[in-house]
């Protein structure tokens, strides 16, 4: 087997992100089931919450291509 | 109609000086010791290779998919447009450097032939002008792809805005919109009523241009990065990094007392002022470094996933891969569209909430009930 170590960080950053998205998207439709009326506020709140965690996961997917690189 | 002519007008001037501080950034000092290393890490994912291999014969067994990749995705001192090793076929676009030994100095990219030539005492390697003189420091302020598009965006915008302006001068703001007007209008007032009022309150017009700026210059420029010959400026660290230290100024420039108060003596017993403080001026600082690193990563991304995906028929080397791969990019490409409006409503929502925070005038913590409400 081959490859970059720094692949395995790039993987677990998407980890991450992939359960703090589907928390924000499972919890937003429970919200929005629960209140429709809110649907517009609830989706503003969700896509920057969801952007922050992405966020994150990308400063660990950097930092693993930037690795990869060397 | 008057003050909506003055937004435009202050658009086009802040459009000026976000283009004079990309400029400024896209300054890259070598030294010229360097030289020595480029050759022994061609290799390197990080290295842009010099077009690859102009006297490389066509049917070379072993593709490099990461190398090609990263020659998408990074500036360059040619427009490539399609073909490979002979049959290239690029745009040179013209170099300026300022030599400390010569001065400024201007010639084409085309002297280069692809990294394979010298001009004189200076080569291109790896898309970095270097000197044989070891003497002589090097400043590059060519005028590379991603500066091309840059101007190419700027005078698309320029050309958009100013006809639909022209347009609400000539037939007023009550009159059906027509034409582009009817395709911006809606985007306009989007950002104007759901990003900008939403989040920054009564003040937001003072806001709305900067806000259009970034807007519609991120969503411009992620349409044409995903344009198969397209520059990827949106996903430049320097591109992004301007746009951020923008937001950084604009916030902190308009920020008012409870937005310091609120930093330098926050709500929370003496003892702690020793660990808070470092960490709200740290914070300061951060939230437009996620901004920047979320846009660049964000689009850098999505263009290493679509070139991949259609590289990995070069790498099987096998047509049954090619419609399963087509297919991919397809997909890929479709949630890309989305990405790109996407990042350019976070990018702007995020920038509106940022000096939302430092304009409000309430307090912190008796203020939240009350904001929501106003609304």
């Amino acid at each position: 087997m081959t490859g970059s170590i720094a692949a395995i960080g790039a993987g677990l950053s998407a980890i991450g992100a992939g359960i703090g998205i589907g928390l924000i998207g499972g919890h937003a439709v429970e919200a929005i089931a629960r209140q429709p009326e809110m649907y517009n506020k609830i989706q503003t709140t969700m896509i920057i919450a969801a952007a922050l965690v992405e966020g994150v996961a990308l400063f660990g997917v950097v930092v693993a291509l930037m690795q990869g690189g060397n | 109609m008057g003050p909506k002519i003055k937004i435009f007008k202050q658009k086009s001037t802040l459009f000026l000086l976000v283009f004079a501080l990309f400029s400024l950034v896209s300054l890259k000092t070598y030294a010229s010791g360097q030289e020595e290393h480029p050759a022994t890490e061609s290799d390197s994912l990080s290295a842009v290779a010099p077009h690859v291999g102009g006297h490389e014969e066509a049917k070379e067994e072993k593709v490099n998919i990461t190398k090609v990749a990263f020659e998408h995705i990074l500036d360059s001192h040619y427009w490539h447009f399609w073909g490979e090793g002979h049959e290239t076929v690029a745009l040179p676009l013209p170099c300026i450097i300022y030599s400390s030994t010569k001065g400024v100095q201007f010639f084409s990219s085309a002297v280069f032939e692809h990294g394979h030539a010298s001009f004189g005492a200076y080569s291109l390697v790896e898309e970095e002008i270097i000197s044989a003189d070891p003497q002589e420091k090097i400043t590059d302020l060519s005028i590379t792809k991603n500066v091309v598009q840059l101007l190419l965006s700027a005078a698309l915008i320029f050309w958009i805005f100013t006809s639909i302006a022209k347009s609400y001068k000539t037939t007023g703001v009550t009159s059906a919109p027509k034409g582009k007007q009817s395709f911006f209008e809606p985007l306009i007032t989007f950002v104007r009523d759901d990003i900008a009022k939403d989040n920054i309150g009564a003040k937001s017009d003072k806001f709305v241009p900067y806000l259009l700026t970034v807007f519609f210059l991120i969503l411009i420029n992620n349409v044409l990065g995903m344009i198969p010959i397209g520059a990827n400026l949106t996903g430049n660290i320097a591109f992004t990094f301007v746009l951020a230290t923008c937001t950084l100024i604009i916030t902190n420039v308009n920020a008012n007392k409870n937005y310091w108060m609120h930093i330098l003596m926050p709500p929370v017993p003496k003892a702690l002022y020793i660990m808070m403080i470092p960490l709200e001026i740290v914070g300061i600082f951060t939230k437009p470094f996620a901004l920047m690193i979320r846009l660049f990563a964000n689009m850098t991304a999505g263009h290493i996933i679509v070139i991949s995906l259609i590289g990995l028929i070069f790498v099987f080397q096998s047509l049954w891969v090619s419609p399963v791969a087509v297919a991919f990019t397809l997909f890929i490409d479709v949630l890309e569209c989305l990405v790109a409006l996407l990042q350019a409503y976070i990018f702007t929502l995020l920038t509106s909430q940022f000096i939302g925070a430092a304009v409000a005038e309430h307090h912190h913590e008796e203020g939240h009930e009350g904001e929501e409400h106003a609304h």
